[in-house]
């Protein structure tokens, strides 16, 4: 059996901690052997994060080999491109369209990628892209930080898993308070993606 | 039924099955999570201690009491902790003891990068080091019972791979009298008392010690020759046996979970069974010289750089390089990644109470800031780069005595050293006392945030709590003043016209002046206010809101009309309503949104 490799990236204080804990999780409850790896920035808010999630037979490395990504679950539009060189061709990009403007771009230092850029090297890394509206469908179900579920719901779409398991590891790791708005966020993700894929 | 576990996790679930009783250290990444799970036992005292040496110090004390004990540490502060594990090797304890490090190879939030493995033999103490979740669990009770057979603590060396990165781990049980009391101690001056009379006595002890250790770890389970094909022999130990594992499925193994003293015969073993021994290890050629050393050929740092991780993709690409791996089997490096991409520099977060301090400091001349390590060094970088040094844990006081003995004040320009409130207790006490006694005439600050910020919130001497509880605060203005510091000013952090008075009211006085900036972390004072706005009819495009670099301020597509220039614009989803912009702007066009 062939090791799934998933990297997530994005931008420290969107929830990408529990998106990688929640796939890692999944993938033990799915009877895979599991490893992880969480590379954060500082304690302080804002740097790029990126986690590490594989599921294999036996896995042994728990960071993804240098250009064998299989899935990039991007949480934000920069944070997507940065890793692009990792991504196999065949691999699967699914990218929140969300822009959060680093100190540089908002200071007027540097530029945004512009969507023409944006499109161009997404399109080249590998035609499975996957514009995945999560920011907004995560304020439909009532909150914008329940985004890394609507995530996880439009990747769980992907998989040959049943949806019992993604919901009962997220009952699991989310507070008690919020179980029935991340159950939704998981759903709205879910549905659009299988939307998306019957189009 | 395996649980999935961090490193740090799985250590700290080892010391719970293992029996350890005491456990304390001093934050820094990657170490920091252990003591933070450790905590979750009731069954174990553990505590933030004011540094390293401290920490050393008082799990020895607590082996000597009987109980097992662990310190744990991020790398560079094994330099600080030195000096008090190097004696513990000569004395001995009544029960098993842990040095844990946890390395950074990389530098990924370390002002250098350093190999750990080389304080066992500096030392003399044997050393284990885990590859992954199961073995951080399973080799701290290995390593106690190694530590009391052997009566030596044991170096105990984890790393950010290993550490921040989570695998399955089967459970056990703590198997373990919790309410036994220690035994009653009785004098031993010649095992316990380090003078020279009695240490020497040891010294051929300490080295048939060694050469003992060399048959155990030939003999250890975590040692362990893995054959497969006889070409090519690698040794490897800690996630890097990993990264070779899944390259080279079909290799034969020296796969090393003790790597001081080395395993001679296994070593041997290997090398006799293959046609060529590749050591991959990250860093040093620390395993390499050893192997090479007993006059068996192999091959390693010169395949391999002595700096930085070697992750898969670098070991394949050297390994081909070499002929030892067919270029097919190397990951292509797709150069799909747009150029020029802006990069995310790390930020002081919204409502930061050290913004006033570097806005205030980045408008400053002629002054030579010396800066220390935490949060606040991210002052050094965009928008203010408003520091000239950073170090080691309190050179901003140390380093900045240096400056003014030194006679850089001829040149015209002043001296201010730089602090935060842990890093002041941690190591910066001592310099100040020298300052104080040696007539210093330069200006220093104390950042107090309130809290250990950078590496997660930890307590230190300065709050209300310890790692367990309660604890009594120590009142950084009344040390200072009782340490003859007579020239003290107490700023209000979120009051940037009282800390930019506070600074220039210090540099102007002569002989040693002290000022603490006070305020607290956003994240500990939990002071959320109503956000800011920017009232686009005052905002003239003047872009000063940006050199306070806070993140929710950007750029809007408004233009003024006569001055051409994009006006600001707040997020008021992030903007947690501190009013440092507010303050700073010239239009005072930045006002709270419900006044």
């Amino acid at each position: 059996m062939k090791t799934i490799n998933f990297m997530i990236t994005g931008v420290g204080g969107q929830g990408t901690v529990l998106a990688s804990e929640i796939m890692a999780a999944v993938g033990l409850a799915a009877g895979y052997d599991v490893k992880k790896s969480d590379l954060l920035g500082l304690s302080v808010r804002g740097g790029a994060v990126i986690g590490h999630v594989r599921w294999g037979e036996t896995v042994f490395s728990p960071i993804v080999p240098e250009g064998r990504v299989d899935y990039l679950l991007a949480f934000e539009v920069l944070e997507a491109l940065r890793h692009l060189g990792q991504v196999t061709s065949t691999g699967t990009i699914l990218v929140n369209q969300q822009k959060i403007y680093p100190v540089t771009v908002s200071s007027g230092l540097a530029e945004y990628p512009s969507e023409e850029v944006i499109d161009e090297s997404l399109y080249a890394t590998t035609k499975n892209i996957y514009k995945v509206p999560a920011i907004d469908l995560a304020l439909q179900v009532g909150n914008s930080k329940v985004l890394n579920i609507v995530l996880i719901g439009a990747l769980s779409a992907l998989f040959d898993i049943e949806a019992s398991i993604w919901e009962s590891v997220i009952r699991e790791r989310v507070p008690a308070k919020f179980t029935e708005l991340n159950i939704k966020a998981f759903n709205a993700g879910r549905d659009w993606m299988i939307e998306r894929k019957n189009k | 039924m395996k649980k999935l576990m961090s490193g740090n996790e799985a250590l700290a679930r080892g010391a719970y099955e293992a029996g350890v009783k005491v456990a304390t250290g001093y934050p820094g990444t990657p170490s920091s999570e252990i003591l933070e799970n450790i905590v979750q036992y009731p069954e174990i005292y553990a505590e933030w201690s004011t540094n390293e040496k401290t920490a050393t110090e008082a799990a020895i004390g607590a082996a000597y009491a009987g109980r097992r004990a662990l310190t744990t540490m991020k790398q560079v502060g094994m330099n600080v902790a030195a000096d008090a594990f190097f004696f513990s090797v000569y004395t001995g304890m009544r029960a098993g003891l842990l040095i844990v490090v946890a390395d950074d190879a990389g530098m990924f939030s370390s002002q250098n990068e350093q190999d750990n493995r080389h304080y066992a033999p500096f030392a003399k103490m044997p050393m284990v080091e885990p590859s992954d979740s199961q073995e951080a669990k399973d080799f701290v009770k290995i390593a106690l019972e190694m530590s009391e057979e052997w009566d030596v603590p044991v170096l105990y060396r984890t790393c950010m791979r290993v550490a921040h990165s989570a695998s399955p781990v089967e459970l056990g049980e703590r198997v373990w009298d919790d309410e036994k009391i220690p035994e009653k101690w009785v004098r031993n001056q010649e095992k316990y008392v380090s003078s020279a009379m009695w240490a020497k006595k040891k010294r051929p002890m300490i080295e048939e010690r060694l050469e003992k250790l060399v048959e155990v770890s030939n003999n250890i389970s975590i040692n362990r020759l893995e054959w497969g094909d006889r070409k090519l022999g690698i040794i490897a130990s800690g996630p890097v046996y990993h990264y070779a594992r899944e390259i080279y499925p079909e290799a034969s193994f020296l796969k090393l979970g003790m790597t001081y003293p080395l395993p001679k015969r296994l070593i041997q073993e290997l090398a006799d069974g293959v046609d060529e021994v590749i050591v991959i290890e990250e860093l040093d050629p620390f395993i390499e010289q050893q192997v090479k050393a007993m006059g068996i050929k192999c091959r390693g740092k010169e395949i391999f750089p002595p700096y930085d991780e070697l992750l898969t993709g670098k070991i394949e690409r050297c390994m081909a390089e070499v002929g030892l791996l067919p270029w097919e089997k190397v990951a292509e490096q797709r150069d799909v990644t747009p150029k020029n991409l802006p990069n995310r520099p790390p930020v002081l977060c919204p409502g930061c109470p050290h913004r006033s301090t570097f806005f205030n400091l980045s408008r400053m001349k002629d002054v030579i800031i010396v800066s220390d390590i935490g949060c606040y060094n991210l002052g050094a970088l965009a928008p203010f780069h408003a520091t000239d040094f950073m170090g080691s844990m309190g050179a901003g006081f140390g380093v900045s005595h240096g400056f003014e003995i030194g006679g850089i004040q001829k040149t015209g320009q002043k001296v201010l050293g730089i602090v935060g409130d842990s890093t002041f207790f941690h190591n910066g006490v001592t310099p100040l006392l020298n300052m104080v006694h040696n007539g210093s005439n330069v200006t220093l600050m104390v950042l107090d945030n309130h809290t250990t910020a950078m590496t997660g919130h930890q307590d230190h001497p300065g709050v209300e709590h310890t790692l367990e509880g309660k604890g009594t605060r120590v009142d950084i203005e009344k040390l200072v003043r009782a340490m003859g510091v007579e020239q003290i000013r107490v700023a209000d952090a979120f009051d940037v016209n009282d800390v930019n008075g506070a600074i220039k009211e210090a540099l102007a006085q002569e002989g040693l002046s002290f000022i603490i900036v006070k305020g607290p972390c956003f994240f500990v004072g939990n002071n959320k206010k109503p956000a800011f706005k920017v009232d686009l009819s005052l905002c003239n495009g003047c872009g000063i809101c940006f050199k306070v670099g806070c993140p929710p301020i950007s750029r809007s597509n408004e233009i003024h009309e006569k001055t051409k220039l994009r006006k600001s614009q707040i997020d008021p989803v992030l903007c947690v309503g501190c009013g440092i912009c507010s303050q700073v702007c010239p239009q005072k066009a930045i006002k709270r949104i419900d006044a």
